[in-house]
């Protein structure tokens, strides 16, 4: 019997060939992208609209989350369908830091956000103390879905909630605060939400550099949370982890508490979709509470079902390939986009029940069977 | 058969009980949540009720067992023998009893992992492994180590414990099937599987519920030969339906029937076979 050694943490985290395919990304995303739209002059067949950049960037986002969704779905087998709050609430909080960045350049040349001199407020609610600082704002995008996971997750794990009741608790929190969101009162711009950002760090936000810096660190992003995935997954606790999916009592019996563990692996992912977000609104250039609607959160858990569940880059080929569509679609006939995303979820659940990447992978392996039966 | 283990076995139990602590992984200071087993009894359940909604699962049950004893717990359907084994293990508080493991730890105080890490090990009526991890990785979650999570994040396998899971898989005869899923398993080797997993965790207490369960003849004699060499270093406690299979594992030792959730005969298992009110509860009414 072989006794698998130890590998080396780079060996353990990826083959070679996926370490080929990162190094590829990262040429493309951290270099071709750039040089395509910001070198090579508009006009040139082969120069790279800011408009693209900005969509790929989307989408990239949306990638983070896919893989977020897999750490909790995929790997621990609790399903969120709320995850999309974490994403809004870290939206939020680099909106927050984005409007105090307008400064006196808002339409009633005030200190306050427009939207509060709307209300005629005169002054800052206390939560939004500090938050013209860029890096309080940084924290708050950490601290804030991150404390509202642990509270939330401390209290439904312990309670031993499960399965479709957990799944229908997420949904009703993310409802809820869209709700508590709406509201005026509540002081985030009711639901126009926070838009019309002009600066960030002093640069202009809608500038073709600002944009490009702005991508390249979301696809810095995209990787690093991948390694950090992998890390995870790779390691005891991810197998901790794909226990508790198959079999809890066991694990409880084999003298693990299942409640950090799944705690530890919630926050993470909730902390990850938070940091989607903040990546996200400054490059589109809005936020509201629809994105906390539930619908939202449940075309997320969309997006890792076809890409394949627990596999990592399947979620992230699902969340891009769902986007690409939906941009198309959504454009052409407007009307049919939800109809038809039902439709691929169907389909999905039906036929590719291991997802995109699990089927592409089946068929793969079958090849490669056959052609050893075919040498033999 | 068996005659050499059966006849060693007792000689284990005698001198196991505290002059071989080396033998028990002892050497340990004293300390309350320790096991202490100084005067030979591993397990004491006194006068333990439970009921779920008016019905009483566990009447006034008392039970000792001795350090190295192998026992056997039969009982008609409904007797308590699961319910029992829930109390022992955290699963289920009882209403009312106590319930020591060793002489100072109270299980009744205790979660799950709780009373696993205090070592006692529990394989459950329907084989539970993790499915979709391999053999090879399902003992190496239960293997005994630090549990937290900050430890299952950095932990790397040493020789030393690699070389205790390739022991277990020849135990256990799971060697060419190391790095296959655990779902792909026959039933029988996933109660084997399962069984590993137990002796992984190294617990001092080790709980069977129907583990001959599904098995070929020929895997259920290998079993009880298997728990035969295991009783004087462990304690087991094994609920069965299968007489032949108690008969195998009892010769010489004590057998317990549970009726209506407390203990109707103990014995040798002729004498209990024999005993009235055993023969009325399992033929009568």
């Amino acid at each position: 019997m072989t006794v698998p050694m130890n590998k080396t943490l780079t060996e353990r985290i990826f083959g070679p060939k996926a370490w080929t395919g990162l190094a590829i990304f990262a040429a493309i995303a951290l270099i071709l992208v750039p040089v395509l739209n910001l070198v090579v002059p508009d006009g040139n067949a082969l120069h790279l609209s800011t408009y693209w950049v900005t969509l790929i960037a989307k989408i990239m986002c949306y990638a983070i989350v896919a893989l977020a969704m897999d750490l909790v779905w995929g790997y621990t087998g609790i399903l969120s369908l709320g995850h999309g709050i974490f994403f809004a609430l870290g939206g939020y909080a680099m909106g927050m830091y984005l409007m105090r960045a307008i400064g006196r350049e808002g339409n009633y040349q005030s200190d306050l956000p427009d939207f509060m001199v709307f209300l005629n407020w005169k002054e800052l609610p206390w939560y939004w103390v500090g938050t013209e600082h860029f890096l309080w704002a940084m924290v708050l995008v950490v601290l804030v879905p991150g404390l509202l996971a642990l509270i939330f997750g401390f209290f439904a794990f312990r309670s031993r909630i499960k399965g479709v009741y957990f799944s229908i608790i997420t949904q009703a929190l993310t409802f809820a605060t869209m709700l508590l969101f709406f509201r005026n009162e509540t002081g985030f711009g009711g639901n126009n939400g926070f838009t019309d950002f002009k600066r960030i760090l002093g640069y202009h936000i809608t500038s073709p550099t600002t944009r490009i810096v702005l991508f390249a660190l979301t696809a810095l992003f995209l990787m690093g949370f991948l390694l950090l995935a992998r890390y995870i997954v790779t390691s005891k606790l991810g197998r901790v982890l794909a226990a508790i999916r198959d079999a809890e009592t066991r694990v409880m019996f084999s003298g693990y508490n299942p409640l950090p563990y799944k705690l530890f692996i919630w926050v993470v992912s909730a902390v990850i979709c938070a940091i989607a977000g903040a990546l996200f609104v400054p490059q589109v250039g809005i936020i509201n509470p629809s994105e906390m609607s539930p619908a939202n959160s449940i075309e997320i858990a969309i997006w890792v079902a076809v890409g394949g569940r627990g596999s990592l880059i399947g979620p992230l080929i699902g969340a891009g390939l769902i986007n690409g569509v939906k941009s198309w679609f959504t454009v052409a006939f407007p009307e049919y986009w939800l109809y038809f995303l039902g439709l691929i979820f169907v389909l999905v659940t039906l036929y590719l029940p291991r997802g995109v990447l699990g089927e592409l992978q089946g068929l793969m392996r079958r090849g490669l069977l056959q052609k050893r039966g075919e040498r033999a | 058969m068996n005659a050499a283990i059966t006849e060693e076995s007792p000689a284990h139990i005698s001198s196991g009980g505290s002059a071989q602590p080396s033998a028990l992984g002892g050497g340990r200071p004293v300390d309350p949540t320790q096991l202490d087993t100084t005067h030979g009894v591993i397990l004491y359940l006194e006068s333990i009720n439970v009921s779920f909604d008016g019905f009483k699962a566990i009447n006034n049950l008392n039970l000792t067992i001795d350090r190295g004893e192998l026992r056997c717990v039969i009982g008609p359907n409904g007797a308590g023998k699961t319910t029992m084994m829930d109390v022992i293990t955290g699963k289920t508080r009882p209403d009312n009893g106590t319930a020591f493991f060793g002489q100072t730890i109270d299980l009744t105080k205790l979660s799950e992992p709780q009373i696993a890490h205090a070592g006692i090990g529990r394989k459950f009526q329907k084989p539970t492994v993790f499915e979709q991890l391999s053999v090879f990785e399902n003992l190496e979650l239960a293997m005994k180590t630090d549990k937290g999570i900050w430890a299952s994040l950095r932990a790397k396998l040493s020789g030393e414990q690699g070389d205790k899971i390739a022991a277990n898989l020849k135990l256990i005869q799971l060697e060419d099937q190391a790095h296959r899923p655990a779902g792909l398993l026959s039933h029988g080797q996933k109660q084997w599987l399962e069984i590993g997993m137990l002796l992984m965790q190294e617990p001092q207490l080790l709980l069977l519920d129907e583990p001959a369960a599904g098995m070929t003849d020929a895997e259920t004699e290998r079993s009880g030969e298997l728990f035969l060499s295991l009783a004087g270093q462990y304690t087991l406690v094994v609920v069965e339906h299968d007489m032949d299979f108690i008969k195998q594992i009892s010769e010489g030792r004590k057998v317990t029937c549970l009726h209506e959730g407390s203990v109707l005969s103990e014995g040798p298992l002729d004498q209990v076979q024999n005993d009235e009110r055993v023969i009325e509860v399992y033929l009568g009414r």
